[in-house]
């Protein structure tokens, strides 16, 4: 069975924060409601215990199924995991290769 | 309950003899289960079980083998192919009369082709693969060491490669390259949707989730209703 991407390149910030927070939640268990609360300064890699390197590879094989995105082993540096903002504006290059992102 | 079952070698000599977890009590619906693998093998064990005893009280028996290398197995995990696990899966189907099947994960590569059943959030082999060998590149990476998965992957097809504590032999790692799930004919896909929460396989740790549990249950026992 091949999974079918949730959402596409076109997807509002609303929609991406609540879509990368649910994955977050769903992949390190945490309670919705903890996720909902992330900006872009909170720490993930090195401040939530839940995330060690076997939840890292989880959480980026999640995104690529949930995102219809590939992330390459060159993508993977410390400044896309140490914080929520990081992550975001990550996964907001890769669904909008061709846009400028902040 | 525990059993043994034995897998007849291909050469005629002993047969491996295989830790057997199974709700049997003759009823004419008789599912055999095959798990998730290797990590994700831990995290859904009990959740695995649990759907088990809730077919057993449903009036249905289960079947759950410890496949050659996995869980309680004293074969070298280094020395299993996805061939073999597959004839292992068959011969299992045979041994306790299967009347269907309930693949989980990525053991839906092993679905034997001639039971009806249910393929539960099916993994591929390059899926497995990917999701292994990154956990890998991120821990050397933690620990100042350059490994890339293409390096990874061309150590495994000659060599085998160790994942996440899971030694693979080189011939395991060149099948997992390519094997897909394939549903046969009577076979039904069930997606982690359908179940009302997220993957368990997804966790840190392993947990439980007694509502998915009777999820996947209730799709099992309203099929054979």
């Amino acid at each position: 069975m091949s999974i079918t991407p949730i959402i596409d390149g076109q997807l509002d910030e609303a929609a991406l924060d609540q879509q990368l927070q649910t994955l977050i939640a769903d992949v390190l268990g945490l309670d919705p409601a903890q996720a909902a609360a992330f900006d872009a300064y909170s720490g993930l890699f090195g401040h939530l215990p839940e995330l060690d390197s076997m939840a890292v590879a989880g959480l980026l094989t999640e995104m690529e199924d949930r995102f219809g995105i590939v992330i390459e082993d060159d993508d993977v540096d410390g400044e896309m995991l140490e914080t929520y903002g990081g992550l975001r504006a990550f996964a907001r290059a890769k669904l909008d290769p061709l846009q400028t992102h902040s | 309950m525990s059993f043994t079952w034995n897998i007849p070698a291909l050469d005629g000599s002993i047969a491996g003899e295989e830790l057997l977890l199974a709700f049997d009590r003759g009823r004419p619906a008789r599912v055999l289960i095959l798990p998730a693998w290797f990590d994700e093998a831990n995290k859904l064990r009990r959740f695995t079980v649990e759907v088990m005893r809730r077919l057993d009280a449903a009036g249905i028996d289960s079947f759950l083998p410890d496949l050659p290398g996995c869980n309680e197995s004293l074969a070298p995990l280094a020395d299993q192919t996805l061939e073999g696990w597959r004839r292992a899966a068959d011969i299992a189907a045979t041994s306790f009369a299967a009347t269907h099947v309930l693949a989980i994960r990525a053991g839906a590569m092993l679905a034997p082709a001639g039971l009806p059943g249910w393929h539960y959030a099916p993994q591929s082999g390059p899926k497995l693969l990917r999701g292994m060998i990154r956990a890998r590149t991120i821990a050397a990476r933690e620990a100042g060491i350059s490994e890339t998965s293409d390096e990874l992957l061309a150590i495994g097809r000659s060599e085998g490669l160790t994942l996440g504590g899971w030694h693979l032999g080189a011939a395991m790692i060149a099948a997992l390259e390519i094997a897909e799930p394939a549903l046969a004919p009577g076979q039904h896909g069930i997606a982690q949707l359908e179940l009302g929460g997220p993957g368990l396989w997804l966790r840190a740790e392993p947990a439980e989730d007694a509502a998915q549990a009777d999820a996947l249950a209730t799709i099992i026992i309203e099929a054979l209703a």
